[in-house]
């Protein structure tokens, strides 16, 4: 093979799915995560004919999934609001209330961050996505990328040591 | 600080995707559709655009499942999904041949991946020999129009995209001899003892 061709859409699908589903989970949750994963991949489909051959397949079809994400997050209306809120809402305080029986799943708390910081944080630790190829994907400058990623580190931490005074 | 990526159950991700491939195909998003058929002449890969059928591909013999999906994308397009149901009536039509119930095939032909002229003249006349008749490469040269040709004949079938459908294993040498075949000899002489020939 001497010029790089695109796969199969199948084995593209077949390579990604995983990594495309752990960041939609992250990103919007379970239960809305099987849908934005048949949205994104169906996007991807369509442009996939025109799509250069030597595309980074990966990075692409996580922007396609981050914006699929994105377009759930505006549906739901969910504007962020700060974790100590979210215990006024019957949906969120529910969630709230299996994350202290589990204290390994931060998702919850991440997915009701302000909109920059919980887009770096799904991309980065849901997607394993750089913060290069976060800065690409999002239009902004690494330097910002890197900065909203530790702000949102810096919240999640603070909230997790106010959680076991307030519960 | 990090923040470990969230858990998958085992085979969520596939199973999603599986749903998300048969979706595209139903929903006609997947230009083309293929699956896997096990048969008593081996494991076989079909593979269906919009219009019909396009290509049988022996798995092993036209060097595996990657090999015969990447010839298709760069001949056809890369829009390719694996959607079992899709090919279900074709599946169910080899079936009924395979047991000796069907004799020809209803299946809708898509002929895109056949060369044009004189080779897919070829085919198209192989496409008319019926089951348990047997022809020559002679005489199909002749029928698609160029007598002296049949060596050329040869070639269009064995490069027939669509084999068993299209039943270049009913097309043998002027001697008697059994010529060639696209899966193999042993297999064009499983077909034709399966039509009694």
């Amino acid at each position: 093979m001497t010029s790089a061709r695109l796969p199969p859409f199948q084995r593209f699908l077949d390579r990604y799915r995983e990594d495309v589903l752990r960041f939609l989970v992250a990103s919007v949750g379970r239960d809305d995560a099987d849908d934005a994963f048949q949205e994104t991949f169906l996007s991807a489909l369509r442009a996939y004919p025109r799509l250069r051959a030597d595309s980074n397949l990966r990075g692409w079809v996580l922007t396609i999934a981050r914006n699929k994400a994105l377009d759930v997050h505006r549906a739901r209306g969910r504007s962020p609001v700060p974790v100590a809120e979210i215990h006024d809402r019957p949906a969120a305080r529910a969630a709230a209330a299996a994350n202290a029986t589990d204290a390994r799943d931060h998702w919850e708390r991440v997915r009701a961050l302000p909109g920059r910081q919980r887009e770096v944080l799904t991309l980065r630790y849901g997607a394993d996505l750089t913060h290069a190829e976060i800065a690409g994907a999002l239009g902004c400058s690494e330097q910002a990328a890197r900065r909203a990623a530790a702000d949102g580190l810096k919240t999640l931490r603070k909230e997790l040591d106010d959680v076991p005074a307030s519960a | 600080m990090s923040l470990p990526a969230p858990d998958l159950h085992p085979g969520e991700a596939a199973a999603l995707a599986a749903r998300t491939a048969a979706r595209a195909a139903d929903e006609g998003i997947a230009e083309i559709a293929y699956a896997r058929v096990d048969s008593p002449v081996g494991q076989l890969v079909v593979v269906a655009t919009r219009r019909g059928l396009a290509r049988i591909a022996y798995e092993l013999e036209n060097g595996g499942l990657d090999a015969i999906l990447d010839d298709v994308a760069l001949r056809l397009s890369p829009a390719i999904v694996e959607a079992p149901a899709r090919l279900d009536p074709l599946r169910r039509e080899l079936d009924e041949y395979f047991d000796g119930r069907r004799r020809h095939f209803d299946v809708q032909l898509d002929w895109a991946l056949t060369r044009s002229g004189f080779g897919q003249r070829v085919l198209q006349q192989c496409a008319q020999i019926p089951f348990g008749a047997t022809s020559t490469y002679k005489q199909m040269a002749i029928a698609a129009g160029s007598p002296k040709a049949f060596r050329a004949a040869g070639g269009a079938l064995g490069s027939n995209p669509l084999p068993i459908v299209v039943p270049c294993h009913r097309v043998l040498a002027s001697s008697g001899a059994l010529g060639g075949y696209t899966g193999g000899l042993e297999r064009k002489r499983l077909l034709l003892s399966i039509e009694g020939v």
